[in-house]
């Protein structure tokens, strides 16, 4: 295993593509057959985005609350929790990422398959909060790329069902099609 | 000395219907009670007079930003989200006035501390709460989108009426 110093940047990571990972990722220029594919694609994806339970800190007691009947996180699809990384496609950092935690979280972010996405929930997670110090990760967007970013401290349960739906927005812009190199 | 107890479960206890049965007459129930779920992007909560969403800068009902750049809010912000640039005036009699206003709202944790703090009543924090970005650069608001945030806000006091 790598040491954390070779893990944890120093910048935080640019913004990654999901990458489709199929057999008919980037063969085929844009035309009718790849985008009629390309909406019925993302409409699976974005309506049913499985995350991953990750709790580090108090903002995943509003995780929990967003899960619960009065918001409801699973009328956007996005309400299975799973326990593995395998069977996720969605990562939501709730909490403060300390600087030991923080390779546990780049190793089960790897272990996600594609597509995936992640949302940094709070203050903590997107940026180290209140905490600017020696032993807290200033940002989870060091060791994996952000997609949304949810300011708040914690955000409210409709604050993360907002960035659960401009998660939706981006999957929606995906594309099978080969991209145009600019 | 272990006491033994007869735990066999009776012919009903082993067909499980009844418990079944019973569950699923709960859950039935709760499909004709009155839905407890808020459609969230179309309904909205109501928020009580104390809630704390995003702050914001205001102007006054003359157009002039109320800010005077003293410091105190970036100097009180516990997440160190509030960074100031003053600017000089050199008419009037305000002697200085933000150049640059930026909260960071990712540190942001809304606790209205600069609300507290801010004798000018300059900063306020609003009911708003959906401010999720898609990158770091989208969520440092600078001066014109906290003013355009906050908007107009009669001044009680009028401190520079007159003047």
């Amino acid at each position: 295993m790598a040491s954390p110093e070779g893990i944890i940047g120093e910048q935080p990571l640019e913004r990654r593509e999901p990458q489709n990972l199929g057999l008919l990722d980037q063969r085929f220029d844009a035309n009718i057959i790849t985008t009629t594919l390309d909406k019925v694609f993302n409409w699976a994806r974005r309506s049913a985005l499985w995350p991953m339970s990750f709790g580090l800190a108090c903002c995943a007691i509003e995780m929990m609350a967003a899960v619960a009947s009065r918001y409801d996180i699973d009328r956007f699809g996005a309400g299975v929790y799973r326990a593995t990384p395998r069977q996720s496609d969605l990562m939501i950092v709730a909490g403060t990422v300390t600087e030991k935690m923080g390779p546990v979280v780049k190793r089960l972010y790897d272990q996600m398959p594609d597509p995936k996405w992640v949302i940094s929930m709070g203050a903590c997670a997107t940026c180290g909060g209140p905490f600017p110090t020696y032993s807290t990760m200033q940002g989870v967007d060091r060791v994996v790329p952000v997609d949304v970013y949810i300011p708040g401290c914690p955000p409210r349960p409709e604050a993360l069902l907002h960035g659960i739906l401009r998660l939706q927005d981006r999957i929606d812009q995906m594309s099978i099609a080969r991209r145009r190199s600019v | 000395m272990a006491i033994v107890v007869d735990r066999r479960l009776s012919l009903i206890d082993r067909l499980y219907l009844p418990g079944i049965l019973r569950g699923m007459w709960i859950t039935l129930k709760h499909l004709f009670r009155r839905k407890f779920t808020m459609q969230y992007p179309e309904e909205r909560w109501t928020f009580p007079e104390g809630f704390r969403g995003v702050p914001a800068l205001v102007k006054d009902q003359e157009g002039r930003v109320k800010c005077v750049a003293c410091y105190l809010c970036q100097f009180v912000c516990p997440p160190k989200a509030i960074t100031i640039t003053a600017g000089e005036l050199s008419s009037g009699n305000v002697e200085k006035y933000p150049a640059a206003f930026e909260i960071n709202m990712l540190r942001c944790i809304y606790c209205q501390l600069c609300e507290e703090v801010c004798p000018e009543q300059a900063i306020f924090l609003t009911k708003d709460y959906e401010v999720a970005g898609g990158k770091r650069t989208d969520l440092i608001f600078d001066k014109e989108k906290l003013l355009e945030i906050g908007g107009v806000r009669q001044d009680p006091i009028m401190k520079w009426a007159g003047k």
